[in-house]
């Protein structure tokens, strides 16, 4: 149990609660935000100080079989950045992917409290869970990876809808996952079953008879009608290629007026032609998600320097390995999704490259709503998350922003419009993009924001000029109410938990799915389902009819 | 005056011992120096409980003993000098990026792995991976010279991008597998799969030696360069042929299987 605390003379930010910088005080007890607690509680003097919620990462890969792939794929990442332990902490590696423990108190040091694995093969769930429970001080969950399902879709061809509706709860709720994820819809089947094929148009029928557009619509029409606190999270049809823009505008149509949320969306915002060098796209993709406020995003903005490519786009993976030329990982996962791995560099001078970090940030600069506009670097894939602080500077400080641009290259600066962009973003800005906007989206009503009954997790930052430093090191970070890192040290350890949903299904969907198991699975479907001994400390979220 | 430091005592496991460099010697005083921190296996002991320290830095190492199991002797080192009178164990030089370790013995495997600058000389023999990347590395040695006066065994040159690495002797297999780029030169026999996945550099040898299928007889001709390499060598007391001063090498492309811009230069007499 959490000893009562009270914050005071901090200036507070919580957009949730419509509070822009007022100084208040904030108090907690039993690891929740409270109205008051007694006199005898400890005091925290956040003078000169900014408080906000615990940050909400909802796009990120942190643990499961392709992170550990990942991991093992990169020693040389380990020994240049140990990570080492303290009286309270346990040591790591890090690198762009760090070792579980890292990754916890690493996501602690810059004030984050909560982060979402956005891709896990149901058959990779029970792994996942594992290396959650050693993934220290933040809550988290994943997205179970349905998309490429080959049961679901051999329901989907037959037009078996209330099966399929069934069967999405079914492994949701054996996979104890939060949400369903779609990665390339329909393009990783044809590339395990054909050399070098993948589809290329939201339309184009698989040799299975279904287009991604009829996957994407039955999950995000499934997931809706389920009510599921976050809609299906989707990575669209052809990312990284040259005018793959339609392909994004689409999608978003595809949901119509229902909840969908794009995932990494500047990797799905060029235009030019296929082949050729992209060029922005950002402003009509921006103004489509303004105008349609059942649509997320998050942005996926790519910094420069080191990253690891980790998707279940497997096409995307060999792709990328052809310009790498260096070690990479393609896997096969049964009949549920593919994988791929290849250690990457960003660089300035490259005009691919620069357009990538340039269409990020128009992304986020144009952008009207920046509750549906979401801070990612969908990690490890477009830079690591310890990029967060430089990336909220350059969101922040355009003298900094017009600096960095000297250094880029200038041609693919000229084909987007980011020179003209003046705008800097606020501190109740910031805390909408990297909180209460993410809880918002994950319809997490408990986080994101520090009104009664919210979870006790908030950060404490020094009000400093130089955003990235202010960011980057935390005075305080209280998580459930325990004082993770005090005045900059970390004081004691703490697993956080499990967040996840359980749909309800009607159990003879298992009768149905069985048989399959026998047929094609190397594993029981007795021992598929994830038991409850893996979920630790965990809290359901209650699906419904959950707002748009 | 050198720092003087002297084994007294064989550890029973290896030691770890990158303290043992200029950077982190200089400006201590003897008693700091002795209170330095080596792992003895897992455990965290003073330097004093294994090395006799006598005299002063003055930017040079001069140890005694046999220490071919104390690791990481000169690792990340950036300037200076040690000399090892005797054996040296594995790692030695590793990362480094100035300065010079001479080793009057043998060394064991992984010697300058990594390095970036500064000058390594065996005068003995070394093990496996000489100036190679560490596992799971793409670039191996960036810089700096390994010069050993006698054999080497597999894999030296592993993932080497830049640099220069003498072989006086024999090596093993597999020399400058997958190197990137730089220069290998050896003067006795060659083991199997030199230059296996080559992307660019050169690999110039003595003696004929069994290439893989992957490499393509290109022409035989008279490198003007190679003069300046063995006119270096035989300057810092390498046995080096007069006749290869003039002599004709036959060169070789490859590896196929990679850029096949890589060359392995074998001497084909007058």
């Amino acid at each position: 149990m959490s000893a009562a605390m009270r914050i005071v003379n901090g200036k507070v930010y919580d957009p949730a609660n419509n509070i822009d910088g007022e100084i208040k005080d904030i108090c907690i007890k039993d690891g929740k935000i409270v109205d008051s607690v007694d006199d005898d509680a400890i005091v925290i003097n956040a003078q000169g100080m900014v408080i906000m919620p615990g940050g909400v990462d909802i796009h990120c890969h942190i643990a499961g079989p392709k992170v550990n792939a990942a991991r093992k794929l990169q020693p040389e990442d380990h020994r240049h950045d140990v990570h080492p332990g303290t009286p309270f902490t346990r040591s790591g590696t890090g690198g762009t992917v760090p070792s579980t423990f890292a990754t916890g108190y690493r996501y602690a040091t810059l004030g984050y409290t909560t982060a979402m694995e956005a891709a896990v093969t149901p058959i990779g769930a029970r792994h996942t869970l594992e290396e959650f429970h050693d993934t220290p001080v933040i809550d988290k969950g994943f997205y179970v990876l349905l998309g490429e399902n080959i049961f679901l879709q051999n329901l989907l061809r037959e037009k078996r809808m209330e099966e399929f509706d069934q069967a999405v709860a079914w492994w949701v709720n054996a996979t104890k996952a939060y949400t369903v994820k779609l990665v390339n819809p329909g393009g990783d089947e044809p590339w395990k079953g054909k050399k070098n094929s993948n589809v290329s148009d939201i339309d184009e029928k698989t040799d299975e008879g279904l287009s991604p557009r009829e996957i994407i619509e039955a999950f995000i029409v499934s997931v809706n009608k389920q009510g599921f606190p976050h809609p299906p999270h989707i990575h669209c049809n052809n990312l990284g290629h040259s005018g793959n823009y339609k392909t994004t505008l689409e999608t978003m149509k595809t949901a119509g007026d229902m909840r969908a949320h794009i995932a990494h969306i500047q990797f799905h915002s060029y235009g030019g032609e296929l082949g050729k060098n992209p060029v922005s796209k950002a402003a009509e993709i921006v103004e489509y998600v303004d105008n349609h406020p059942n649509i997320t995003c998050d942005v996926g903005q790519v910094m420069f320097g080191k990253s690891t490519i980790m998707t279940a786009d497997a096409p995307l993976a060999y792709v990328l390995k052809g310009h790498t030329k260096g070690k990479w990982v393609n896997a096969d996962t049964e009949c549920e999704s593919g994988c791929g791995i290849v250690p990457f560099q960003y660089q300035e001078h490259v005009y691919m490259h620069t357009l990538q970090w340039a269409i990020g940030l128009e992304i986020f600069l144009l952008s009207k709503d920046p509750w549906r506009v979401i801070l990612s670097t969908d990690h490890p894939n477009g830079g690591s998350f310890m990029n967060y602080p430089k990336l909220i500077k350059l969101l922040m400080d355009k003298s900094f922003r017009h600096e960095e641009m000297k250094r880029v290259n200038q041609k693919a600066l000229a084909n987007c419009s980011l020179r003209d962009l003046e705008r800097e973003f606020t501190l109740n800005e910031i805390a909408i993009i990297t909180r209460a906007g993410p809880a918002r989206a994950l319809g997490l009503s408990n986080k994101g924001h520090l009104g009664n009954g919210a979870d006790a997790d908030i950060t404490i930052y020094d009000e400093m000029e130089d955003k990235e430093m202010m960011f980057n090191a935390p005075r305080y970070v209280i998580k459930s109410g325990h004082a993770i890192i005090d005045n900059h040290e970390f004081k004691t350890d703490f697993i956080g938990k499990l967040l996840h949903i359980s749909p309800e299904y009607d159990k003879k969907i298992e009768e149905v799915v069985q048989p399959f198991f026998e047929s094609y699975y190397s594993i029981e479907f007795s021992n598929y389902a994830v038991d409850d001994s893996y979920l630790h400390d965990h809290e359901i979220i209650q699906t419904g009819n959950a707002k748009a | 005056m050198a720092l003087k430091l002297n084994l007294h005592t064989q550890p029973d496991v290896p030691l770890e011992a990158d303290c043992i460099s200029p950077d982190k010697m200089q400006s201590l005083s003897k008693h700091e120096i002795e209170q330095l921190i080596i792992f003895h296996g897992n455990r965290q002991v003073p330097l004093k409980d294994f090395f006799e320290c006598s005299g002063e830095f003055d930017g040079e190492i001069n140890i005694d003993g046999d220490l071919s199991r104390i690791k990481h002797i000169g690792a990340a080192m950036s300037f200076g000098k040690i000399t090892i009178s005797g054996s040296v164990g594995i790692h030695t030089g590793a990362a480094m990026t100035g300065g010079e370790i001479i080793v009057e013995g043998d060394a064991s495997d992984w010697l300058g792995p990594e390095m970036y600058g500064g000058k390594i000389t065996v005068k003995g023999n070394a093990g496996h991976m000489v100036g190679s990347g560490y596992r799971g590395s793409t670039i191996g040695m960036q810089g700096g010279e390994i010069i050993v006066h006698g054999n080497v065994k597999n894999e030296t040159g592993h993932v080497m991008r830049r640099g220069l690495i003498v072989v006086g002797g024999n090596s093993g297999d597999f020399t400058g597998v997958n190197m990137v780029a730089g220069t290998i030169i050896v003067l006795g026999e060659m083991g199997i799969r030199t230059g296996a996945g080559m992307k660019r550099g050169s690999i110039v040898c003595q003696t004929k030696s069994e290439l893989l299928p992957t490499f393509t007889h290109s022409c035989d001709y008279q490198p003007l360069f190679l003069q300046h390499y063995f006119k270096y060598l035989k300057s810092i007391g390498l046995a080096i042929n007069d006749s290869l001063f003039n002599g004709s090498f036959e060169r070789w492309c490859g590896d196929s299987v990679e850029l096949n811009r890589g060359e392995i230069l074998l001497y084909a007499g007058k």
